[in-house]
């Protein structure tokens, strides 16, 4: 019977070879094309070469970068630049200059290279896109910088892969973007004491693995006052991922600038348990407009679907990471966003020079790390002036939403009277305000 | 009392909307294993579809082209599969699966730059007098057009396999290859045209997620919906209605743990996230000697590999 089923046509003898040859090439060529994506990519941005060929073939050497307070989107450069001081001076490790590759100087006509790792795509309109955006700040500000580029890549032993990779293509310093980067970076430190890693978000620090973050809760308080303001329900909701202490801070300075117009705000809190899901992103809106939500805002990395489907719903959308006024004319109310260039730069620039020390650092609005994204067009101008002069205090210092009391959802004490928190302390939040539904676990 | 309709009506609304795209991927896998072929390779048939319906949304502006490309763009891949299995007699299994991690690749790649569109996609339409049902109608009947296919689909399918010369064909050559070539049938031709359109409507799904349900491409956006397409089949024995039952279940149970959330159920949102999963896999436990009896001989070679 075998046989019999085996001498059943559907074409030709001679037709299937071409078939079968037509499809192994279209495999191919699609399989060429497709690898050729998921190797890491060099920087598409094309720089004026900057190789003096005559004169001195000496590297140039590199000073620190001064952003102007533009650059700081009205952050001071002098407050800017001592965060970095303090955080030298503050730090127990050697200087790079003591052990990093990136600090020797370069050959005439080499480049120094720096990769970058993203977690999801760089136009994802949220978190990505605003790394992505920093480091070709930094391949402006330098003429003899090579950015290698890498994105959706997991936060798995994929992004040890992906290092590995852009050690072995010669990057010197690496930033690993997303927090969950974190565990399986510092697993190969060790193996490479001459590549300079910087992670953004993690907590610790080791000789050549170093963390940086921005205090963005400072402006996520800014648009909980505008979104308090506009709800009329008084109901807030925040979708997020996962409930790392960063986004539990977040969601509780959202809640609590809210608070501070409305007292009686109330903000749901939902998890999707990935950092880009489209599909649930969406159903999770719904969810919230069903739960009475008429402002949402989010902690995802990407941010379109959930700031386009408020759009469609008629509810107000409050942003995160980036600017995505565009893609919501009529529910965009402001957000917070960061401002990552300038400090790549100053990061590289000082690697280089060898004066740089491992260290945690966290810097809000005063050195300009962080910025309050433009209003809605049809905000009053009321509520932006409030929420322009909220930014100005919290730039200054003269203002800490979080002094306490500050309450838990159970009722408990977890900033005592009076009591005002480090910024190391609120980047390891681990609950949620009285007033915000949903858990941390 | 009001938190026990707010979650029912929730889970309502959660149910059609990213069930509908999982439907379509099991209306797919239901015809293709019809015809005694397993086609694991629909997920990347979704992404294809997610993908090149996005694609060509925003080059031509045309929502209608978009599907159309969708529903091709999955069924070319499907049709890589029905040579490989059918010709070069490759492990059906294996098979799909490659194509899958391909679909997803060449999507990743050829969407990498289409990310940031936007497009004006499909909006949902309601139903006048069908919406106005209390709970239901905005759940039901407030969807996009894609929607309101998949709801007639399933009766249609379900007619068309049992009482048409065509769907008894199809049913044969999954019983019987051998059996359907003696009734004068083109058993392979038959395969081939099922898993095309098994590919175009996993692809038909894919664009609903990208087109209708979300307006957005993304990298791997299916996260693996067209795998749980496959189970949802065993777990509609093979039966389009019960597809619908199992797609929206699933769907339902995305947005009841969305909804469990939003009012505060004291249980950890992880436990909840594989709510969905453990539904099927609890039903599919209870049903499997059923299912087993339900199977198309076709594929009982594959599955159990036992020739």
């Amino acid at each position: 019977m075998y046989n019999r089923i085996q001498q059943i046509p559907v074409f030709k003898q001679s037709h299937r070879i071409w078939i079968g040859a037509f499809l192994l090439l279209a495999i191919m060529v699609l399989a060429a094309c497709s690898s050729q994506e998921s190797t890491i990519v060099p920087a598409e941005a094309t720089i004026a070469p900057d190789i003096s060929s005559s004169s001195d073939s000496r590297p140039t050497t590199v000073t620190a970068t001064s952003p102007t307070e533009a650059e700081l989107k009205g952050g001071s450069t002098e407050i800017f630049l001592q965060g970095f001081e303090d955080a030298i001076a503050n730090s127990n490790f050697r200087s790079t200059s003591e052990f990093a590759a990136a600090a020797k100087p370069l050959d005439a006509g080499e480049k120094l290279k720096v990769g970058f790792i993203f977690v999801g795509s760089q136009k994802d309109l949220g978190y990505n896109q605003a790394a992505a955006e920093g480091s070709q700040y930094l391949e402006k500000a330098f003429s003899d910088i090579e950015v290698l580029r890498s994105e959706n890549i997991p936060e798995t032993a994929d992004v040890q892969a992906v290092e590995e990779q852009m050690i072995r293509d010669g990057a010197k310093i690496i930033f690993a973007t997303s927090y969950g980067y974190s565990g399986p970076t510092k697993e190969i430190i060790e193996k490479h004491p001459d590549v300079m890693f910087l992670h953004m978000g993690d907590v610790e620090s080791y000789e050549n693995y170093s963390s940086f973050f921005g205090n963005i809760w400072q402006l996520e308080y800014a648009a909980g006052q505008v979104a308090g303001e506009t709800s009329e329900t008084g109901k807030l909701g925040f979708i997020a991922a996962f409930p790392i202490p960063q986004t539990l801070l977040n969601v509780n300075a959202f809640h609590l600038g809210a608070q501070s117009v409305n007292p009686d705000i109330e903000t749901t809190f939902v998890l999707t348990s990935s950092w880009c899901d489209p599909a649930k992103q969406a159903t999770a809106v719904q969810a919230m407009i069903d739960a009475g939500v008429d402002v949402l805002t989010q902690h995802q990395d990407c941010t379109k679907t959930i700031v386009e489907a408020a759009e469609r719903a008629g509810i107000y959308v409050s942003g995160f990471h980036q600017d995505a006024s565009p893609a919501a004319p009529n529910a965009w109310l402001t957000g917070a966003a960061w401002n990552w260039g300038p400090v790549y730069a100053e990061i590289v620039a000082s690697i280089r020079q060898g004066t740089y020390k491992s260290s945690v650092m966290f810097q809000g609005l005063d050195a300009g790390w962080v910025q309050l994204s433009p209003f809605g067009s049809f905000i009053p101008d009321g509520v932006k002036q409030r929420a322009l002069e909220t930014v100005e205090q919290l730039r200054s210092g003269s203002f800490q939403p979080f002094t306490g009391p500050i309450t838990d959802q159970d009722g408990n004490i977890q900033i005592a009277d009076g009591v005002v928190p480090t910024d190391a302390e609120l980047q390891g939040t681990g609950y949620l305000l009285q007033g915000i539904t949903g858990r941390t676990n | 009392m009001n938190d026990i309709w707010l979650v029912l009506g929730g889970t309502l609304t959660g149910a059609v909307g990213p069930g509908i795209s999982v439907l379509y991927a099991t209306y797919g896998e239901l015809i293709t294993e019809r015809a005694g072929r397993i086609n694991l390779g629909i997920e990347g048939s979704m992404l294809m579809g997610a993908c090149f319906g996005f694609i060509a949304t925003v080059e031509t502006g045309s929502v209608t082209l978009g599907v159309l490309s969708g529903m091709v763009g999955g069924s070319l891949l499907s049709l890589v599969l029905a040579y490989l299995v059918i010709y070069r007699n490759t492990n059906q299994l294996a098979t799909g699966f490659a194509l899958t991690l391909f679909g997803a690749g060449i999507t990743a790649y050829a969407g990498r730059t289409y990310v940031d569109s936007t497009i004006n996609g499909l909006n949902p339409i309601t139903v006048p007098i069908l919406s106005e049902i209390p709970k239901l109608g905005i759940a039901l009947f407030e969807q996009d057009v894609l929607a309101y296919i998949a709801y007639i689909l399933g009766p249609v399918l379900f007619l068309g396999l049992h009482y048409t010369r065509t769907g008894l064909s199809l049913k044969a050559v999954g019983e019987s290859i051998s059996v359907a070539y003696a009734a004068g049938r083109n058993p392979y031709m038959i395969q081939i045209v099922a898993i095309a359109m098994g590919g175009a409507l996993a692809g038909l799904g894919g664009a609903q997620l990208s087109l209708g349900f979300t307006h957005t491409w993304s990298e791997g956006m299916t996260v693996g919906r067209g795998f749980v397409a496959v189970g949802l089949v065993i777990f509609a024995m093979w039966s389009p209605l019960r597809a619908m039952v199992g797609a929206f279940l699933f769907g339902g149970a995305i947005g009841l743990q969305l909804q469990l959330q939003t009012i505060g159920a004291p249980v950890s949102p992880f436990i909840l996230d594989m709510l969905p999963y453990l539904i099927i896999i609890f039903v599919m436990s209870l049903w499997s000697r059923a299912a087993a009896r339900a199977m198309p001989e076709g594929l009982k070679g594959v599955l159990r590999a036992t020739t």
